[in-house]
């Protein structure tokens, strides 16, 4: 019985061991090499001392940051993966909630570590942990005594009131997901993936767990590639991909610059999407232009591991209609709740709930949050079972398909990442010269809009920000007001300023 | 010029892009800007930016990018 991530690669490498696992535009590793540094890198951490706790690994995209998420494994212990171009003021909110006691880092990333006050730890060189002889002996005995609902990961996602939360995964959670969405995806040991999403999110699982469990290989997209499309195309048949699973915003940057009358990503035959809806124009674009690929839509929130639910296309859409999300994975169950939490009738709105295996540990060091979204399923009232609230609103369509409708809060998807707009206002507000801060979201345009009043200028509100803030959090469009626009009730008027914003009569 | 300039100021206020000649290359722009900036040049200008033209050759400085809307225009 699999209990543990790692078997996967220990599997694996001893079918392929020649074979790449995970490479870039310069370098690979086989998964021989894999599996000899991340049990250097276990040993090593275990001799240091360190068990079943954090392990940050801070390093820029590289097969070898793929080695280290291992190697910490291997020593019991979870790693955190962590952001090279994060704002130091960011790592140092992660570093206060974590309270980390060593930190693997490439020799780009050793350097800045001096930046951050919330660390004392031990700082640990890749180059040098990843060549030590790995004892078996004392890696065999972890994995005798480690159990399948040990944390294998913390990645950290925003949080309304400005400090993100990591959320927790175990090992029989992630199995769990791996098993289904490697059969979704049909992956085998021919598929080829470009990977596109960043290392510090649970969205990579999808491209890692496809090498470590099939034997496929991964290429890490180089990150500046997505603004160019002609050359993105390139790289895809220059590596013969043909698996993708990338945010809907990397597809239709491709699609809508006409890309496809130039060139076509002639290898594709999988096409996976999600984190946001797929305008059906764009869509239809990739569709003509790969008449015989599968396109599979997926949903699922960071809390219940990975994705949950999966639509493969298999029919037209007009255009404004959204793309279902499908069916659950095996072992998942979504609820509609309404706000009596009650079942609602067929066709009618309520939030995604999660039961099952995939739901996550929730937020590491933060009960309180974790229990406000992690509860009692209302509809059992006989024994312990938890669900996940997505606070995502969905349906079931007359097919019986779950289909995505809106946010019950603020939280948005942007260029394929998840924003709470609370936490931009929250370090807007921090900022001198101040008063009052409120950002809304153009879905149309795809633009966060900020909207301020006080002294503070403009260009010096952006700058502070970008010091705070992640690249993806930055406001698109900011503008400063005379007065806030409020409600009858006093609350800010987020309908006014949307209009504004649309209208540009500002 | 000045039409782009304002494209680009609102994008990044605090940046000069009268001088500006590594946006690429200085990772100062990113895909979202991109993808903004082709679609403001196509309302503000009526052009539109073909794939093959979106290298970072043509969107490295303010100057390269208009260099390329004359272009296109003609």
């Amino acid at each position: 019985m699999q209990r543990n991530i790692l078997e996967y690669l220990e599997e694996t490498v001893r079918k392929y061991p020649d074979k790449t696992a995970f490479a870039n535009e310069s370098m690979r590793m086989t998964f021989q090499e894999v599996s000899d540094a991340s049990r250097s890198i276990g040993t090593c951490l275990l001799k240091k001392g360190y068990q079943k706790e954090p392990v940050v690994i801070y390093m820029k995209k590289h097969p070898h940051m793929i080695a280290a998420f291992w190697g910490a494994v291997y020593s019991g212990c979870f790693y955190v993966p962590m952001d090279e171009e994060m704002p130091a003021f960011r790592i140092d909110l992660i570093f206060r909630n974590l309270k980390p006691r060593a930190v693997i880092c490439d020799e780009t990333t050793c350097e800045q570590m001096k930046e951050f006050r919330d660390f004392d730890g031990e700082v640990l060189l890749y180059d040098e942990i990843a060549g030590e002889s790995a004892d078996h002996g004392l890696l065999g005995a972890v994995r005798e005594a480690a159990i399948d609902t040990d944390p294998i990961y913390i990645v950290f996602t925003s949080g309304s009131t400005g400090v993100p939360k990591g959320v927790a995964a175990c090992h029989r959670s992630v199995i769990d997901y791996v098993e289904n969405l490697t059969e979704v995806l049909q992956i085998s040991e021919k598929s080829v993936l470009a990977n596109q999403a960043p290392l510090y999110f649970d969205a990579c699982l999808k491209e890692l767990f496809s090498s470590l469990k099939c034997g496929a290989t991964t290429y890490l997209t180089p990150r500046s590639l997505f603004m160019f499309p002609v050359k993105l195309v390139e790289f895809l048949n220059e590596y013969k991909i043909n698996t993708v699973c990338w945010v809907v915003s990397a597809l239709t940057m491709i699609s809508s610059t006409k890309t496809f009358d130039k060139i076509i990503p002639k290898y594709l035959r999988t096409v996976a999407f999600g984190s946001e809806v797929f305008p059906i124009r764009q869509f239809r674009l990739w569709k003509e232009a790969l008449p015989d690929a599968r396109f599979i839509n997926l949903y699922g929130p960071t809390e219940a591991t990975g994705m949950s639910c999966y639509y493969e296309v298999d029919r037209d859409f007009e255009e404004g209609e959204p793309i279902p999300i499908g069916r659950p994975f095996k072992n998942t169950e979504i609820l509609l709740l309404d706000e009596n939490n009650r079942v609602p009738r067929p066709g009618d709105p309520g939030e995604i709930c999660i039961r099952g295996t995939a739901l996550t540990l929730g937020y590491y060091g933060d009960h309180e949050k974790t229990d406000e979204v992690f509860v009692q399923n209302p509809l059992n009232p006989y024994y312990h079972e938890r669900i996940y609230r997505t606070g995502d609103i969905g349906m079931r369509n007359e097919r019986g398909e779950l289909v995505f409708l809106s946010r019950k809060d603020h939280q948005i998807k942007h260029m394929g990442h998840r924003i709470e707009l609370g936490e931009i206002e929250v370090h807007v507000n921090r900022l001198e010269g101040v008063r009052s801060a409120c950002c809304i979201y153009d879905k149309e345009k795809e633009k966060i809009t900020l909207f301020y009043t006080g002294d503070a200028q403009t260009k010096e509100l952006v700058v502070s920000l970008r010091k705070t803030l992640p690249r993806y959090m930055a406001p698109n469009l900011v503008y400063a007001l005379e007065e806030m626009p409020l409600t009858a009730n006093g609350k800010i008027d987020r309908v006014k300023l949307l209009n504004m914003a649309q209208s540009k009569k500002i | 010029m000045e039409a782009l300039l304002k494209i680009l100021t609102n994008l990044h206020p605090e940046v000069d892009f009268e001088t500006s000649t590594d946006l690429v290359d200085g990772k100062i722009i990113d895909s979202f800007d991109i993808v903004s900036i082709i679609s403001e040049i196509n309302d503000e200008y009526d052009v539109v930016i073909p794939a093959e033209e979106i290298v970072p050759d043509n969107f490295n400085s303010a100057q390269a990018l208009y260099e390329l809307i004359v272009r296109l225009e003609d």
